[in-house]
This record gives structure tokens, C-alpha cells and sequence, in this order.
């Protein structure tokens, strides 16, 4: 038993810094190298300074803006470190609600929230994905229901007529990979960014 | 449920059968020893490895001694993770400025990487800086990994060898299955999810200015170099808090079906190693099929679930299926085909948040964890397991007809039932007593975040998990707590070695017998009944271990659902 001492000291030493240090530091210079933007975090730049990244959600609370979903990520509380408060798209705590589906604080705050959106606009029903909270609370996409859902409310804000702004959903409406893997979504950040392209002309 | 949703899990299982057999094929030689395409670029690297660190590649080990051997490699990484994660404050690779994590917290994730568990009681960009996620996790993901291996082609050994003390050496299994597997596919696989959007940098946290002029930090950092591994080895622990949630641990619907199929991969190879070893690939494909039974059964109920909602949503008129805790990009098909995937296999990682599921879509993953994760499984642990339940099941069939039982040509004897209850018992002595400690002392019930019968589920299900070795969670219970630190590093300890250690007797007990021919008399285990009986056994014993607790939590709590309570 005593000689397999040493390979479990060495051989443990070798390969962890083959798999702990060489690889790791061998695909940061290679995708660094292959896919320079995408290995940074697909970052858009808008006048030489960074707005955000292409794959990771945005509050937006303007009615000029497409909303995206809630957001149940948090940070920690400035008066009490021990103690959280909310941060919604806190991309540097991700995390979802983990609230049940027969937890009394989620029911209470879906009434909340339907009911706000019924009064923005009464004729569309409330899809499902723009009153729950995603997995990450960095979701970037909306179900291109959740969009049309807001375009009189944008439309109406921007005093630009509603089939511009329909069309401009449905530009930045992504289908299904070959029709069938995922679901259509829309990113929340590339239609808002369009829509001030839009604006702008 | 949809037609395209059906379509995306058909896909899925095609793919997974077709994989099986030429990386089985790959494998088989790459265990063997034998010359593979890759050996020309790695054979001189592994010589030198060897040579450096004075292990004789033909020298074999009796199995205790190749125990032995894994245990002093388990301490080792041990102290490895440890010591980086009580160091990281001093140590490079920390643009984030991480403080040193707590003892406690350090225990448990060091406790939680080497048994391949990966629960995340951490939330990584807060609280680890990348040397730890490189040097303390993506290895341990890598060698953990290698280890289940490892451990499952030692007893494959067991049943295919006849009349030798030997089963291997611990030392040569890992370091081949870590350089001529994990390496070789982690590379192209870490480039393929880079060019999906996933980071790939040493940079800083970037500080972003958004569209209505908030300050947003955006975490980056090695992810994709540590995600690759994570699922190809079954280890599941999360680059970030959300793991495979996170837009940046999973962009596009694409990485996430690869992700799907690298969970399963290997472990379903390994059933076409077993076959190939024992000289019957059809021995492989019956075990394939015990688990095929099983993995379906539970994508259908956990689709089915999520797919109808809950009552809360219902009664708001909102339809579409339960969202919360879900990702667009995603929807709810590969929210829930990924939920019972990585719950079948050990691997943990999480693409929804399944504290957030239906009370019966997330019951599913909680019974695959408790049937002791042998439907695919971690990647060599899931075969270890299943071949416990098989050992068990031609026992029963022995009795039935009065004979010793056999299988692959070894007779199954009291030792082997022997060892294999115990560590079929052992799993459940773990989670259920923890739990029942969990819901009466305070400081543990104060972790709870659901209130009701779903608080009593996620303290079952995080001691499940931590038992299983799985490491996803109902991630609302504070996990970082000393009760839950400690309580959940036995268990993914026991839970862990436990398992192996009995494996490992079974293994040196079968290599030792002869082997014998079959004859008129012996069961055939290749066939549908052999697959409907190890199915019978596996959901009796589970079906008599956890039924009771599962009545207390996901059952009671859907029939409450289904009478409007809330709590």
C-alpha cells in the first residue's frame, strides 16, 4: 500500500495542472483567439461605451421600451450585510424565486401583476412569461407574445404607429433552431436598440 | 404537451442510442490499453506521466488496494479545494477581489466536488474568484469524473475476468480516461460553447451602462473551459449561481441540447463497455433498456406537469404552462426533458429552477434521484448502481426458481447480495434520517423559504441530492448555513464511498470466481423479461424506501394544489 503513495501525491499534482491549469488557460487563449467578442460576453457598445451584453436581460421600466420579464435576483442589503434586498437583472447574482407552485407570496404577486397588465392594455390576454420570474433573472428574451402584447403601450409612447412598431417585433423574432429545437423568443435589448434606430431616423 | 415538444425528446433519445455504441467501442479500447486514434499525439504524454510519478502501467491491484489507491487520490483533491478556497483572497486569478470563503463553506464544497456531487451551497460570482473555479472545481470535475469511471470499469472487470485477484490499475484508469476522454472532447466542446456566446476570460466583471442609464455588472470569467466538463463528467456544479439557467452558462437552444446529450453520453456508453468487456453486447443493450423504461416514464409525467401549470396560474387565466422559474429561450419541453436528465444521471446542473416546478413535475426528479440515480447515472456510478440493482434482481429471480443465480457467467452468491444491500440501504438511511433531523431542529427549519408541504420537499430533496451525489437543488432553502455545511457533507460522503467501497468488494469477489458456461437452466439476461424484472426491483425498493416521504411532501402538496390552497 505504501507505494501508492507517491502517484497519488504526483500523479494528483500532474494532472490537476494539466485539467485545473493548462486546459483552462490553453481555451482562454484559443477562443480568445477563434471568437475574440463572444469569449469577452457578446458586449454591445453604443458610442464607445458599453450598454450591456447581448445574452443577459436589462430592466427596462420606460413605456417607450419593451419590458422584459421580472426578476427575482437580489443584492446584498447596504444597511445589513447578513440581509438581501431586491436588484432585479443583477447580473452579478444570478438566481430565480424558487417560490412553489402553491406558495402564497407567488399567487399574490402574479394578481399583482396580471392585473396591472390588463389595465395596460384589456385586449390581448396576459401571456404567461411576462408575470413569472426566470430561472436566472438575467432571462434576455421574450415570448414573441409577450412582445406584441406591449406594442400599443410603446407605440402609444413613442407616438409611432403600432404596425412600425409590429414590424419591428417581428424582425427581431427568432423561430425555432431547424424549426425545432428552443422556442421563438425576442430579444428584449436588439428590438429596444431597433426601436431607437428606428426613432432616430 | 406539443408535437414539437415530443419531437425534441425523440430527437434527443435517437441520438443518445446512436452514440452509444461507437464510443463504447472507443472506450473499451481505451481501457483496455489498446491503440487509438488519439494514441500518436497522447501515448508519449502518458508514458511521461507515469514515469514522473513512478506508477508501473503493468502492475495490476487487488481491489482493495485499488480502493485504497482511490481514497488517497480523494484526499488529496481534497485538500487541493480546500486550500484554494481558504487562500483565494492571497492567491492570483481574483479580479473580483473575493474574500478567503468560510471554513465551513469550504468543507462542504470540498466534500462536494471530490464526491462528483457539485452542490452549490456557493453562489460562484459571488463568492469564488477563477484560480478556484479552475484550479479547485474544473479539475476536481475532471478527476471525479475519471474516478467513476475508473471505479465502473474495475467491476465491469470483476464480471468479466475469471479466476484472478486483480482488477486493474487505479492509477492507469484514471489518467487514460482523463487524457484519451474527458480531455480530448472537453477542447472541442469548450470552443463549440464559446461560439455560442458562452465567456472564455480571465477579464474583469465588465460594467456596463445600460439603455435607461442603470449601472449593471455583468460577471464573466473561464466559463466555458469549466461548463464543458461539468456535464460531459456528470458534476453539475454551476460557473455561476444559476448554473445552466444563466444566459451565459447556456445561450442558445443548441448549447443546451448538446448539453442534454454530453450529460448522457458517456454514461450510456458504459453500458456498451459492459457489454463489450463481457463478450455480449446485447448484456449492454438490456441495461440500456432497464434505464430507457425508466427515463421515459419520467419526461412524460414532468412534461405533462409543467406543461398544464398550476391552479395559482389557472386561476389568473393565464395559460402556456408554468413559466416561473423558467427561461424563454428554453420553454417548458427543455426545461423539463433537462430536469429528468440531469437528475437521472448525477449531474445536477439545472436549467430551471426546479424548487419553482409543479409539485409532480418536481417529484420526478426527486424519485430519480432516490432510485439512487442508475437511469444513465453518473457517468460510471450510474452503471455501478444499475449493476447493484441487477445483482438484487437475478437474486429474486433465483429464489423464485429455487437456483443459485448466475449473470454473465458468474454465480451470484451471498456476498455479492450482501454488499449490494448494504449499499443499496445506505442511501436511504442518509437522506431520510437527515431529513427528518432537518424538519424538527430549528436552526435548520428557519432555511425553509416555502412554507407548507413544499418547505418539507426542499429539505428532502437537498439531502436526495446531496446523497445521490447530484448537486441540483430547491434552491430557495439557505443551504449556507453550519447545520446544512455539515449535515450535507456526510451525506455526499456516505452517500459517495459507501457505494463504492461494496462495488469495489463485488468486483474483487467476482474476479475471483470462475466462470461458467451457461447452460439449459440459467435466466437469459438479455431479453424483456429480464428488463421488466431489474425494472419490477429497482421501483419496489424504491417504491417501499421513499413512498412514505414523498406522500408528506410532493403528493400531499399537489393535492392541495388541485383544492386551491396556498400557504
Amino acid at each position: 500500500m505504501l507505494r501508492e503513495i507517491r502517484p497519488a501525491i504526483v500523479l494528483l499534482l500532474v494532472l490537476t495542472a494539466i485539467t485545473g491549469l493548462a486546459y483552462p488557460l490553453a481555451m482562454t487563449a484559443i477562443a480568445g483567439a477563434l471568437f475574440p467578442a463572444r469569449a469577452q460576453g457578446s458586449l454591445i457598445e453604443k458610442d464607445g461605451k458599453v450598454i450591456g451584453s447581448a445574452l443577459i436581460g436589462q430592466e427596462f421600466k420606460d413605456d417607450k421600451y419593451f419590458h422584459s420579464r421580472p426578476s427575482a435576483t437580489v443584492a446584498p442589503d447596504p444597511n445589513d450585510s447578513t440581509k438581501t434586498v431586491p436588484a432585479p437583472y443583477n447580473a452579478a447574482n444570478s438566481g430565480g424565486s424558487n417560490l412553489g407552485p402553491t406558495s402564497k407570496a407567488l399567487a399574490d404577486r402574479l394578481k399583482e401583476d396580471v392585473d396591472k397588465l390588463r389595465g395596460e392594455n384589456p385586449n390581448a390576454a396576459v401571456p404567461v412569461d411576462l408575470v413569472t420570474t426566470s430561472a436566472s433573472g438575467l432571462d434576455p428574451d421574450i415570448s414573441p407574445e409577450a412582445a406584441q402584447f406591449q406594442v400599443p403601450r410603446v407605440a402609444k409612447a413613442r407616438n409611432m404607429p403600432e404596425d412600425q412598431v409590429k414590424q419591428l417585433v417581428t424582425a427581431n423574432t427568432e423561430g425555432r433552431l431547424l424549426g425545432l429545437l428552443g422556442e421563438p423568443q425576442v430579444n428584449v435589448l436588439a428590438l429596444n436598440l431597433s426601436l431607437d434606430r428606428a426613432a432616430a431616423k | 404537451m406539443t408535437v414539437i415538444g415530443w419531437l425534441q425528446i425523440i430527437l434527443f433519445c435517437v441520438i443518445i442510442v446512436a452514440l452509444t455504441k461507437p464510443l463504447g467501442w472507443y472506450m473499451t479500447r481505451v481501457f483496455n490499453g489498446e491503440r487509438t486514434f488519439l494514441s500518436p499525439v497522447l501515448r508519449p504524454i502518458e508514458a511521461g506521466i507515469y514515469w514522473f510519478s513512478g506508477v508501473d502501467e503493468k502492475r495490476e491491484q487487488h481491489w482493495l488496494t485499488y480502493t485504497v489507491a482511490m481514497l488517497l487520490f480523494h484526499v488529496g483533491g481534497f485538500l487541493i479545494i480546500y486550500g484554494v478556497m481558504r487562500l483565494q483572497a492571497v492567491l492570483p486569478f481574483n479580479p473580483a477581489g473575493q474574500s478567503a470563503v468560510a471554513e465551513d463553506l469550504s468543507f462542504n464544497t470540498a466534500i462536494s466536488f471530490i464526491t462528483n456531487t457539485n452542490w452549490q451551497n456557493y453562489g460562484g460570482e459571488s463568492t469564488l474568484s477563477y484560480l478556484v473555479q479552475m484550479l479547485g472545481l474544473t479539475h476536481q470535475n475532471f478527476l471525479s469524473a475519471a474516478t467513476g469511471i475508473a471505479l465502473a470499469v474495475a467491476l465491469i472487470r470483476g464480471f468479466s475476468r475469471a479466476s484472478v485477484r486483480t482488477i486493474g490499475n487505479f492509477w492507469v484508469d484514471v489518467t487514460r480516461c482523463t487524457l484519451y476522454v474527458l480531455l480530448p472532447i472537453c477542447i472541442v466542446y469548450t470552443l463549440f460553447l464559446v461560439s455560442q456566446g458562452m465567456p472564455q476570460t480571465l477579464g474583469d466583471y465588465v460594467e456596463a451602462t445600460t439603455l435607461e442609464g442603470a449601472k449593471q455588472t455583468i460577471a464573466v470569467g473561464p466559463v466555458a473551459s469549466q461548463v464543458a466538463i461539468k456535464m460531459l463528467g456528470t458534476n453539475g456544479g454551476g460557473f455561476f449561481n444559476a448554473n445552466a439557467a444563466h444566459p451565459f452558462e447556456n445561450p442558445t437552444a443548441l448549447s443546451n441540447f448538446i448539453q442534454m446529450l454530453s450529460i448522457f453520453a458517456l454514461g450510456a456508453a458504459l453500458t456498451n463497455v459492459f457489454g463489450r468487456m463481457v463478450g455480449n453486447q446485447r448484456q449492454g443493450w438490456a441495461i440500456l433498456s432497464v434505464m430507457g423504461v425508466l427515463f421515459l416514464a419520467g419526461v412524460a409525467v414532468t412534461y405533462w406537469a409543467e406543461a398544464n401549470g398550476t391552479s395559482t396560474l389557472h386561476a389568473l387565466g393565464l395559460t402556456g404552462g408554468n413559466m416561473e422559474g423558467k427561461e424563454v429561450r428554453f420553454g417548458i419541453v427543455a426545461s423539463s426533458l433537462f430536469a429528468v436528465i440531469t437528475t437521472a444521471a448525477s449531474c445536477g446542473a439545472v436549467n430551471a429552477m426546479h424548487d419553482s416546478f409543479t409539485a409532480l413535475g418536481g417529484m420526478i426528479p426527486l424519485i430519480n434521484m432516490q432510485l439512487g440515480e442508475i437511469i444513465i447515472g453518473g457517468v460510471g456510478a450510474g452503471l455501478y448502481g444499475m449493476l447493484l440493482f441487477v445483482v438484487l434482481a437475478i437474486f429474486v429471480a433465483g429464489l423464485m426458481v429455487g437456483r443459485t443465480p448466475e449473470y454473465v457467467g458468474k454465480k451470484i452468491e451471498a456476498r455479492e447480495v450482501k454488499m449490494a444491500m448494504l449499499a443499496i440501504l445506505v442511501l436511504p438511511l442518509m437522506y431520510l434520517g437527515w431529513t427528518a433531523v432537518g424538519v424538527v431542529y430549528p436552526a435548520a427549519v428557519a432555511s425553509m423559504a416555502n412554507a407548507g408541504p413544499h418547505g418539507f420537499t426542499e429539505v428532502l430533496y437537498a439531502f436526495t441530492s446531496a446523497t445521490g451525489n447530484n448537486g441540483s437543488a430547491f434552491a430557495g432553502l439557505t443551504g449556507n448555513t453550519i447545520f446544512y455545511n455539515l449535515t450535507l457533507a456526510s451525506a455526499m460522503f456516505v452517500g459517495r464511498f459507501f457505494m463504492i467501497v461494496p462495488a469495489m468488494a463485488i468486483a474483487g469477489s467476482l474476479a475471483a470466481k470462475k466462470s461458467i458456461a451457461p447452460s439449459a437452466g440459467t435466466f437469459p439476461t438479455t431479453g424483456g423479461l429480464f428488463v421488466g424484472l431489474v425494472v419490477g426491483v429497482i421501483l419496489i425498493i424504491g417504491g417501499l424506501t421513499f413512498f412514505p416521504a414523498l406522500a408528506l411532501g410532493p403528493i400531499v402538496e399537489h393535492l392541495a394544489m388541485n383544492a386551491g390552497n396556498v400557504f
